[in-house]
């Protein structure tokens, strides 16, 4: 073809280079990349069908009354206004947090030994590996429902364990700590093994040298611990943390699948007194269940400061020491 | 070189220099190895004995299911639970359902990503750098607040209840086209597309013929975790798809948990195993290759 594509980029570091236009030999104008700007297009495209344009709408929806179907009527700013004074919304975001904290935190310190304990050992590496992984792989739907068994009440493992030690049954699925606990372990076993994974592959590129001056200056292996891996993995472990942030704070299908039936109202309802109710699933039992598609936009909105404001803080958090 | 922090010692010292390792006092050595082994072999009890579990309960009636103490063993009511379960649901009809819909939008995602991918990834045009900025913020929007409009916008088209609602949203990603830009810029070389060039191979040729053979493994790391997102996705399936009796395989066995999930356990198990059984299959297939990927990706 006479119009041949663009000659290939060359490569250098730095966005210094970006305006680099002159090396190409002569300057097309934009029409001349058609074909570029057509295969990037889908993404696009789809971007703006289901992404910009409904977020944009979202917006505008959040300063309505709508319930998806009759006439859509100004309501200001009365919807966050109600948002701010919603003790279920603030319920739901006590739940969330609450289960994050007692899901994540312990999922990344284990996932972080157990790394440390992987890249030591040898033999069966790949077969640890495989193991770790596997929970991750498999769908929250078909574990939800297996960890609602083991917790269940009349005929749970947990409760099987409890009472052939002679302890006392807990309720786990109508209490709100059990609830939480139950959902976060969930978590906890979904999760652990896919960080495990990420930070060996972060110790491996900590050089043998440092662990080997830890040892000459007399340090054991929890000094080494603390004080050689940690401060090394921190980008590893920021990215890890972060992740564990976006998705958790917007946990849905683990309380909505165990908890769905405990609860006669909605299936959204997050168990008895909606101790299981997160922040999305509060969205989605005010947007799906009530039709109330206005206050649920500006929950998501809220949802989305929230969200937005914990991964700054992580942020910060990981990168102020770094220092 | 021995490197011999405490907890690496067995690892490094065999791994780089088995010669030196009858210099290194030994003593001490082998039962941490044990015991370490022993901690990681408790690790691996832990990540799989809930699917030991489900394969025991699957095998029980609900009957057994409730005594104490709590069976352990597989039992020989799998075939009662079975058929229960295909009485329960149409499990093969939302499985074909799941499959569609899983299919088609890793076919589709491993086209446009990776020829967006190519063009962000070798080509210099005007506003590439904007384009994959706006790009990578559109990475941070949370999917709640496009699901309204979305839901909206669907239903006006007449695509709720349906699984175009479910395929056409995800045909192409922001995730995958950044990591398969990743993959592009060190693996395919300058100098081939300049040779290609020269070969006179338009811009798809170059794509088909000079990329893609070289990405393969980048493709299959991607394509195997888009399926499985697509096989496990829950929240938008349960949402879009109205109709009850066309929903895929994970609606399906929400659905049995929770109207029959209080009294027959035995068969809401089943559902469960059964469920799971395509997944670990497609993830043995690509585990080695998938797990390298997605720890290579985070360290970045």
């Amino acid at each position: 073809m006479a119009t041949a594509p663009t000659a290939p980029v060359i490569e250098t570091p730095g966005p210094a280079v970006t305006g680099a236009g002159a090396i190409r030999p002569k300057p097309r104008s934009i029409l001349g990349y058609w074909r570029l700007y057509l295969a990037i297009s889908p993404f696009y495209l789809l971007f703006l069908c289901f992404g910009l344009i409904p977020v944009g709408f979202s917006l505008y929806l959040s300063f309505h009354r709508w319930d998806g179907l009759g006439h859509m009527e100004y309501a200001g700013l009365s919807q966050y206004r109600y948002l701010l004074g919603d003790a279920q919304f603030w319920h739901s975001i006590s739940n969330t947090l609450i289960i994050w904290a007692i899901a994540t935190l312990p999922m990344l310190f284990i996932a972080l030994v157990a790394a440390v304990m992987l890249n030591s050992a040898v033999r069966f590496k790949s077969v640890y590996r495989f193991a770790y992984f596997l929970p991750n792989v498999t769908s929250v739907v078909a574990i939800a429902i297996i960890f609602g068994s083991i917790f269940s009440t009349n005929f749970g493992l947990v409760n099987a364990v409890l009472q052939g030690l002679g302890l006392d049954q807990i309720a786990w699925l109508n209490t709100p700590w059990g609830i939480k606990v139950a959902i976060a372990s969930l978590m906890t076993w979904q999760w652990t093994g896919y960080n495990a994974i990420i930070f060996l592959a972060g110790l491996q590129t900590i050089p043998g040298e440092l662990y080997e001056a830890a040892r000459v200056d007399g340090a054991g292996p929890v000094q080494t611990f603390f004080r050689v891996t940690v401060p090394l993995m921190r980008p590893v472990i920021l990215f890890t943390l972060v992740v564990s942030t976006v998705t958790g704070l917007q946990s849905f299908s683990e309380p909505q699948v165990l908890l769905q039936t405990t609860s006669n109202t909605s299936t959204f309802a997050g168990g008895p007194d909606n101790a299981g109710q997160t922040m999305v699933l509060y969205f989605f039992q005010q947007t799906f269940d009530n039709n109330d598609f206005g206050y649920g936009a500006a929950i998501a909105w809220g949802i989305f400061l929230i969200v937005g404001i914990f991964s700054i803080i992580n942020w910060r958090l990981v990168q102020r020491r770094e220092k | 070189m021995t490197v011999t922090a405490d907890v690496m010692k067995d690892a490094q010292g065999s791994q780089d220099a088995p010669g030196t390792r009858g210099t290194r006092p030994i003593k001490g050595a082998r039962p941490r190895g044990i015991a370490l082994h022993l901690t990681l072999m408790l690790g691996v009890l832990v990540s799989l004995f809930p699917f030991y579990w489900t394969v025991v309960m699957s095998t029980h009636t609900s009957t057994e299911i409730f005594q104490f103490p709590p069976k352990l063993l597989p039992g020989s009511h799998f075939d009662d639970n079975l058929r229960h379960l295909f009485d329960s649901i149409d499990f093969f009809g939302s499985m074909l359902n799941s499959l569609i819909v899983a299919c088609s939008v890793t076919f589709l995602v491993l086209f446009f990503d990776s020829l967006a991918a190519f063009v962000f990834a070798k080509f210099q045009f005007p506003g590439r750098r904007a384009l994959f900025v706006m790009m990578m913020a559109i990475f941070m929007v949370p999917a709640q607040l496009s699901a309204i409009p979305q839901f909206v916008i669907m239903a006006r088209i007449g695509w709720i209840g349906s699984l175009t609602a479910l395929v056409v949203p995800a045909a192409a990603n922001a995730f995958g086209i950044f990591w398969m830009r990743q993959y592009m810029k060190s693996a395919i070389h300058d100098e081939l597309m300049d040779a290609s060039r020269l070969d006179g191979c338009g811009f798809m040729r170059q794509y088909w013929h000079v990329a893609l053979p070289v990405v393969r493994p980048g493709l299959a790391f991607l394509g195997i975790f888009t399926f499985m997102g697509q096989w496990n996705d829950y929240a938008w399936p349960l949402i879009a798809l109205v109709n009850p009796d066309h929903v895929t395989l994970q609606v399906a066995l929400s659905q049995l948990n929770g109207v029959h999930g209080t009294t027959d356990y035995g068969m809401v198990m089943t559902g469960a195993l059964l469920a799971l059984i395509p997944l670990l299959i497609v993830f043995a297939i690509g585990a080695r290759q998938m797990i390298a990927d997605l720890a290579k990706g985070a360290i970045r």
